[in-house]
C-alpha cells in the first residue's frame, strides 16, 4: 500500500509541473503585467519602474524566470505578491484557517442533514417524503450558489430587520464585527449566510448520492441474510446497510474537492470572507501573479494530498479494495 | 428503438415539461431582436426603472431594459453551454474511446493525464485562462464568448472520457467486435460503426449533466469578472452588475439568477427523462 501512494505521488508530479509550465508562460506572456497601475502613475519616474523591474528580475527571459520561480517553490518559498509586498506563503498561511473553517462548518452541516435525509429516501422510496425530498435536492442542484448568497443578503440584510432593533439579522461581510476579532460567538453568527449558501448544493447533492448508495445496498445478499436471521428493520439499515453505503462517500467527496473549492471561492467573494478564494480573486483582478500561481499549486498539491488519502483510508476501511 | 425512446422519455412528465421550458427559453433568446430597446444602448435619466408595461423587469443602473438585457444574455448563455459541451463530449469521446479500445501504454498515459485534470482545481485555473488569454496577443483570442467556450470545454472533457474508456473496455469484449474484426474490420471501422453508437444513451445522459454545468460555470465566470467582457449581457454580467446596486435595487438581481436557475433545472430534468428512456432493462421490461 506505501508502494501504492508512493507511485500516486510520483505519477502526479511531471503533471503539475507541466501545468505549472503552462500557467506561468501563460500568466507572464501576458502585455501590461502587475506594474501597469505604476506606469500610470505619474508621481513614478521611469528609472523606478526599471529599478522595480530590475529587482524582482522581470526583464530576464522567461524560461530563466520560471526556473527561478520553480526552484524556490520547491524550497517552499513562493515568492513575494507583487502588490502588498509580502511573502505569498505568509498571505496563504493567513487564509487557509479561515477557508477551512467556512468548509468545515458546511460540511458538518451537510453530512448533519443530507444522511439522515438520503436514508429516509430509502427507506421509504416513493413516498410523499422521498418525492418532496426528490424534488428539493433537484432544487438544490440547479441553484448557482452565487444567486443563492445574493439572495439570501436581500433577504436576510436588505429586507427583512429585526423589529426591536431595527438591524439586520445576519452580517453579510467578514469573518467578525471590527472591535469582536477572535469572538466564538460572533464569527458563528457571520458563519450563518455563507455556510447557508455553500450547503445547500452539497446536501442536495450527497443525500441523493446517498439515497441511490442505500437502494443498491439494500438488494444485497448480506442484507437478505440480516433479515433472514431475524435481525430488527433498525440494525439492518443502520448497522449493515448504511456502512457500506457511506464507504463511497470517501472516494466521492474526494473527487468533488475540486468543485467545493470552487464553491467556498464564491461564497468568499460574495460574502467578504477572508479565505483562499477571495485572496485569489483579489490576485485575479489585481493581476497579481505570484499570489495567483502560488494558490493553484498549494491548492492542487492540497488536493491530490487528499486524494491518496482518500484511497488508502478506503482500502483500510474496505478490505474488498486490493491495489495493484 | 428510437420511437421507444421517445415514448419512454415523455412518459417522465417533468422531462416533458423542461423540454417545452426550454423550448420556449431558445425562442425568446432568438427572438430577442423583436423587444423595442436595445440591450446595450444607455438611457441615463430612465434608470432604476421598476417593473411595468413597458419594462417588464424595471432598469438598470444605465437605464437598460433589463427584460431585454435577459434575452440577449440567454442568446450568449445557451450557445456557450451548447457549444462548449458539444467541444467537451467530443474530446472526451475521443481520448475515452483510444484508452477504452487500445488499452495498455495508450490507455495508461491517458487516463493519468484525465487523473490529473480531476484532481486540479478547475475554477483557479478557468480563471487564471479567463483573465490572461485575453490579454495575448492573438488576433482571435480578443473574442471573449470564443474564450469562454474553450476553456470550459478544456476543462471538463474529463467526466464523458472517463465513462466513454469505461462503455468500450466491456463493449470491445463482445461477440459482435470480435465477428467484425473477424471479417477483417479496421479498428476505426470498429469503433466508429459499432461500439459508439451502442454509447449513444449514456454519452447523451451525461451531455446533459455537462451542459447544465457549463452553464453554471459561464454565469459563474462572467459573474466574477472573468467571462465574457461587457458590453455583451450574459446572465452571469447581469448579475454581477445587478450586484453592485443590491441595496438599491435588488431586484434586478433577481431575474438573471432566476432564467440560470430555470435553466438548468430543465435541463437536469431532461437528462433525468433521457436516463430513463435509455436505460436497457426497463426497456427490456417492456417487451
Amino acid at each position: 500500500m506505501t508502494t501504492y501512494a508512493l507511485r500516486r505521488i510520483l505519477q502526479t508530479i511531471p503533471i503539475l509541473f507541466i501545468i505549472s509550465i503552462l500557467l506561468f508562460f501563460l500568466v507572464r506572456s501576458a502585455p501590461g503585467g502587475p506594474l501597469t497601475s505604476a506606469r500610470r502613475n505619474p508621481n513614478v519616474t521611469k528609472e523606478q519602474i526599471q529599478a522595480i523591474e530590475e529587482k524582482l528580475g522581470l526583464n530576464d527571459p522567461l524560461p530563466v524566470q520560471y526556473g527561478r520561480w520553480i526552484g524556490d517553490m520547491l524550497k517552499g518559498n513562493l515568492g513575494q505578491s507583487i502588490k502588498f509586498h509580502r511573502p505569498v506563503n505568509d498571505m496563504i498561511a493567513e487564509r487557509i484557517p479561515n477557508t477551512l473553517t467556512l468548509v468545515g462548518a458546511s460540511f458538518f452541516l451537510t453530512l448533519l442533514l443530507a444522511v439522515p435525509i438520503g436514508i429516509l429516501s430509502a427507506r421509504r422510496p416513493y413516498s410523499l417524503f422521498d418525492y418532496v425530498m426528490t424534488t428539493i435536492t433537484f432544487i438544490g442542484q440547479s441553484i448557482p450558489v452565487y444567486w443563492l448568497g445574493l439572495g439570501l443578503i436581500v433577504i436576510f440584510y436588505v429586507v427583512l430587520k429585526n423589529p426591536f432593533t431595527g438591524l439586520p439579522f445576519f452580517p453579510v461581510g467578514g469573518m467578525n464585527t471590527r472591535g469582536k476579532e477572535g469572538e466564538l460567538l460572533d464569527t458563528l453568527w457571520h458563519l450563518v449566510l455563507p455556510v447557508t449558501a455553500l450547503s445547500l448544493g452539497w446536501i442536495a447533492w450527497y443525500s441523493r448520492f446517498l439515497r441511490s448508495s442505500m437502494m443498491d445496498i439494500l438488494h444485497e445478499d448480506y442484507v437478505r441474510t440480516a433479515r433472514a436471521k431475524g435481525a430488527s428493520s433498525n440494525t439492518v439499515y443502520y448497522k449493515h446497510a448504511l456502512q457500506n453505503a457511506i464507504l463511497p462517500l470517501i472516494t466521492i467527496v474526494a473527487l468533488d474537492l475540486p468543485s467545493l473549492f470552487a464553491g467556498a471561492l464564491f461564497v468568499e467573494t460574495i460574502f467578504s470572507w477572508p479565505g483562499m478564494g477571495r485572496l485569489f480573486w483579489d490576485a485575479a483582478k489585481g493581476r497579481d501573479y505570484p499570489v495567483l500561481l502560488g494558490v493553484v499549486m498549494i491548492t492542487a498539491v492540497l488536493i491530490i494530498f487528499c486524494n491518496i488519502l482518500a484511497d488508502l483510508a478506503y482500502g483500510w476501511l474496505d478490505p474488498r479494495v486490493k491495489y495493484e | 428503438m428510437a420511437r421507444i425512446i421517445l415514448r419512454r422519455f415523455f412518459k417522465h412528465k417533468l422531462a416533458g415539461i423542461a423540454i417545452a421550458v426550454l423550448a420556449l427559453l431558445v425562442c425568446a433568446s432568438a427572438f430577442a431582436f423583436t423587444t423595442p430597446y436595445s440591450p446595450t444602448d444607455q438611457e441615463p435619466t430612465n434608470s432604476f426603472q421598476k417593473s411595468t408595461m413597458d419594462h417588464f423587469f424595471g432598469t438598470d443602473e444605465l437605464g437598460r431594459d433589463v427584460f431585454t438585457r435577459i434575452l440577449y444574455g440567454g442568446r450568449v448563455s445557451l450557445t456557450v453551454g451548447l457549444l462548449s459541451t458539444f467541444l467537451s463530449i467530443a474530446l472526451g469521446v475521443l481520448i475515452g474511446a483510444l484508452s477504452g479500445y487500445f488499452g495498455g501504454g495508450i490507455d495508461s498515459i491517458l487516463m493519468r493525464i484525465t487523473d490529473a485534470f480531476l484532481t486540479f482545481p478547475t475554477i483557479f485555473v478557468l480563471i487564471i485562462l479567463g483573465a490572461f488569454l485575453r490579454e495575448q496577443q492573438v488576433p482571435w483570442l480578443k473574442n471573449s464568448v470564443l474564450i469562454v467556450i474553450i476553456i470550459i470545454a478544456a476543462l471538463s472533457w474529463m467526466w464523458p472520457a472517463r465513462l466513454v474508456r469505461g462503455l468500450f473496455l466491456v463493449l470491445r469484449e463482445r461477440e459482435f467486435v470480435t465477428a467484425s474484426r473477424a471479417l477483417g474490420g479496421s479498428s476505426s471501422h470498429i469503433i466508429i460503426q459499432h461500439i459508439l453508437p451502442n454509447c449513444i444513451g449514456p454519452i447523451v445522459v451525461s451531455g446533459t449533466l455537462q451542459m447544465a454545468s457549463a452553464i453554471i460555470t459561464e454565469s459563474g465566470l462572467s459573474y466574477l469578472g472573468f467571462g465574457v467582457q461587457p458590453p455583451t449581457p450574459t446572465w452571469g454580467s447581469i448579475l454581477a452588475t445587478a450586484q453592485n446596486q443590491v441595496f438599491r435595487a435588488p431586484w434586478i438581481a433577481f431575474y438573471p439568477g432566476l432564467m440560470i436557475f430555470i435553466t438548468v433545472m430543465a435541463i437536469n430534468y431532461i437528462g433525468d427523462g433521457l436516463r430513463d428512456a435509455f436505460d436497457p432493462y426497463v426497456i427490456h421490461m417492456e417487451k
